[in-house]
């Protein structure tokens, strides 16, 4: 008896499993505009689409200091959008996310992007992901050091946190004391850099097309990496082994083919291979954040070891009222020390950055964000405030203000010190 | 059977604990309140996990509305607070975002957010008790899951509410991060399903009311209310919650909540 009505229940779970999935396709179904429709077949297959629309204007506060550069105003449009399908109630997976920008005056801004492209398996202790994807590693806010994984993809935005889509297979195992993640990385990308015409950039353009590398396998040589990450208590740490191509490009001048008669010097980038071991952590305690990452980089041509480490306090509610507010410390060095103008390096060596983060919590998510950052050996600042808010259901504004200042004309920072802009940009959700 | 008996032993303890650490026992409408929420809790156990879809709907003085969606996945813990995951899907711009909560009674939770554009997951401080859940008048301790540990108690008396008989029990938060000074809970004598609750802020001054309606059984057992209405007494501000596609038992392990899972979470 007790057992036909287990087997009952069973049947009666299966079937209300079916009716939710069945209730969550119609829903999704319901609103025809072009928005996520989600298909129940047969097969068990779900689909999903969404993405994001977005329209940017930055304005440049001087003119530039190079001549090529863009005068005052810039503007592009993005789309990036994600199909998504899952099946056997989600233990499989296929993700696309194209991406694509048009800009306005640099050419080289003008692009488009495979940002993921992957197949996800995922099992009860391992997952099993094959394809292009987007890996992060990490804990701090105002250097991403030990995130090593994928290609900056640099004209995207002055932070660097975009990131071009990286072929991997990953297998990533769970275990009581932690997950392991393999990852066999074969096919290299080249950084993306800012054009001739292009503001945020050195004296020199980077040559897209003048690229060289260590391995003889060029670009195809396969990487690899090995991480462990686990959550103890209140800790989070995170440890790995990279082998493989730089993700970091050596720039040197190098004399262009020259078409006209005029001799005209661009960098060439040069791409070593290093092994890299990286350390993350972040103990959680109340209303501190305690964060660390570090780098040990050795190749050919350097061997260094650099540090991002902070914290973040938030006080929850502050004078009573529903807003939040966190205040951001971190430190940055590295052992290589200052670097001259042309020589390679970091541009972080012993600066110190303060930030603070205001949420309102309100309807529309409203956010503010300020930082500065500044270097302690020489006189060079950078300033930030971003500012977010939610305009109906599916719009996003948002406002970013950014000034360099750098009296050291050895600085690479003095490179950018025209180059103060605030962008405004509008994105449309669906 | 087993759950029960680790249960008793719990409270056993816990009632020794909070004996000698008053050095004055309970008194009587204390120890009654304490037992109806170990009864309500007790009623509560052996779902092992479920999973629902949340759709809250905020509205806002002018009667602006706006809407959250929400889908759940909970495991049940034996001996310490649930697992839950938490993955957002509208408002459109924090779509794919997913939360990760280990709860415990007493310690603070451990907390985990999946930030879809940057692939970063970040543990979080959860201090954060009090603040509002997505804009909404829910704050995160509304919606964490009932411990008979996180509170002290106060038997206020019976009371008629919804055409049935409710217990009116006085709950004071032992976290001193809490958002309130105490919440009066009302409960039917005789399911144990909580009808009403009045939060009092910090100034003891009656801040919202949450009314709970809807509710339905499952697995003959388990009763879970369709619909709960938050309401903001100070600013006029309101979040209906409404529930839907609940099962449980659906045979979700610790697998299913932890960062891997946290990461593609749909």
């Amino acid at each position: 008896m007790k057992l036909l009505l287990k087997i009952g229940l069973t049947t009666k779970l299966k079937q209300s499993i079916t009716m939710v999935a069945v209730c969550t396709s119609m829903l999704f179904t319901q609103p025809l505009y072009a928005r996520e429709i989600a298909k129940k077949t047969a097969s068990d297959l779900e689909f999903e689409a969404s993405g994001k629309m977005a329209v940017e204007q930055r304005y440049f506060l001087k003119e530039g200091l190079y001549s090529q550069q863009l005068s005052r105003s810039q503007s592009s449009f993005s789309i990036e959008a994600e199909l998504y399908w899952q099946w056997n109630e989600g233990s499989d997976s296929v993700i696309f996310t194209p991406f694509y920008r048009v800009d306005s005056q640099d050419e080289q801004r003008t692009h488009g992007d495979i940002r993921e492209l992957a197949y996800v398996h995922a099992s009860d202790d391992w997952e099993l992901r094959i394809g292009i994807r987007k890996e992060f590693w990490g804990v701090t806010e105002f250097q991403h050091l030990v995130d090593v994984i994928n290609q900056t993809d640099g004209v995207e935005d002055f932070d660097g946190e975009d990131k071009l889509g990286q072929q991997m297979v990953n297998l990533s195992l769970v275990n009581d004391w932690g997950i392991v993640d393999v990852l066999l990385l074969p096919g290299f990308r080249e950084r993306t850099y800012a054009g001739e015409n292009g503001r945020l950039r050195g004296p020199l353009v980077v040559d897209e097309n003048n690229v060289s590398y260590e391995s003889s396998a060029g670009q195809q040589h396969l990487d690899l990496a090995l991480r462990w990450s686990h959550s103890i208590g209140d800790f989070d740490l995170g440890a790995y082994w990279f082998h493989g191509t730089n993700r970091e490009a050596y720039l040197s001048p190098s004399l262009q083919s020259s078409t006209s008669d005029l001799a005209q010097y661009s960098l060439q980038q040069h791409y070593a291979q290093m092994d890299q071991l990286g350390v993350d952590v972040q103990a959680t305690l109340g209303d501190w954040l305690w964060k660390f990452e570090s780098i040990y980089r050795t190749t050919t041509l350097e061997d260094f070891v650099a540090t991002q480490a902070g914290f973040e306090y938030s006080f929850i509610g502050v004078l009573d009222s529903n807003l939040d507010l966190g205040l951001l410390m971190e430190h940055s060095w590295d052992s290589r020390g200052e670097v001259e103008f042309g020589e390679q390096g970091s541009l972080m060596q012993n600066d110190l950055f303060i930030g603070a983060r205001l949420a309102f919590n309100d309807m529309q998510s409203s956010e503010l964000l300020m930082g500065l950052g500044s270097d302690l050996d020489h006189n060079a600042f950078s300033f930030i405030i971003e500012a977010n808010r939610r305009f109906g259901d599916n719009f996003i504004a948002s406002v970013d203000v950014r000034l360099l200042q750098s009296n050291n004309e050895n600085d690479l920072l003095y490179s950018l010190s025209k180059d103060d802009h605030a962008q405004l940009s509008l994105a449309w959700y669906f | 059977m087993l759950t029960q008996k680790k249960l008793m032993s719990a409270i056993a303890v816990l009632c020794l604990t909070l004996v000698s650490n008053s050095s004055t026992a309970l008194t009587l409408d204390e120890q009654k309140g304490l037992a109806i929420s170990v009864e309500a809790k007790k009623r509560d156990l052996g779902w092992q996990d479920s999973t629902s879809d949340m759709q809250m709907l905020l509205r806002n003085k002018q009667g602006q509305e706006s809407i959250r969606e929400v889908k759940m996945k909970t495991l049940e813990v034996v001996n310490d607070g649930d697992k839950s995951l938490t993955i957002f899907n509208k408002p459109r711009d924090v779509k794919g975002t997913a939360f990760l909560s280990f709860s415990h009674p007493v310690v603070s939770d451990d907390q985990w957010l999946f930030l879809p554009a940057l692939k970063r997951v970040k543990r979080i401080s959860s201090r954060n008790k009090s603040g509002p859940f997505m804009g909404s008048e829910f704050a995160f301790e509304d919606l964490s899951s009932f411990e008979v540990e996180k509170y002290t108690y106060k038997y206020l008396g019976e009371e008629e509410l919804n055409g049935l008989t409710n217990f009116k029990v006085e709950q004071y938060p032992v976290d001193e991060n809490s958002g309130y000074t105490r919440r009066i809970v009302w409960l039917d004598t005789k399911e144990y399903r909580v009808h009403k609750i009045n939060f009092y802020d910090r100034k003891d001054s009656l801040l919202k009311t949450l009314t709970f309606s809807d509710y339905k059984q499952y697995l003959a057992k388990y009763w879970r209310a369709d619909k709960q209405e938050m309401v903001n007494q100070q600013n006029g501000k309101s979040t209906v919650l409404t529930w839907s596609n609940y099962a449980f038992k659906t045979g979700l392990t610790d697998n299913d909540f932890n960062r891997n899972s946290l990461k593609r979470a749909r």
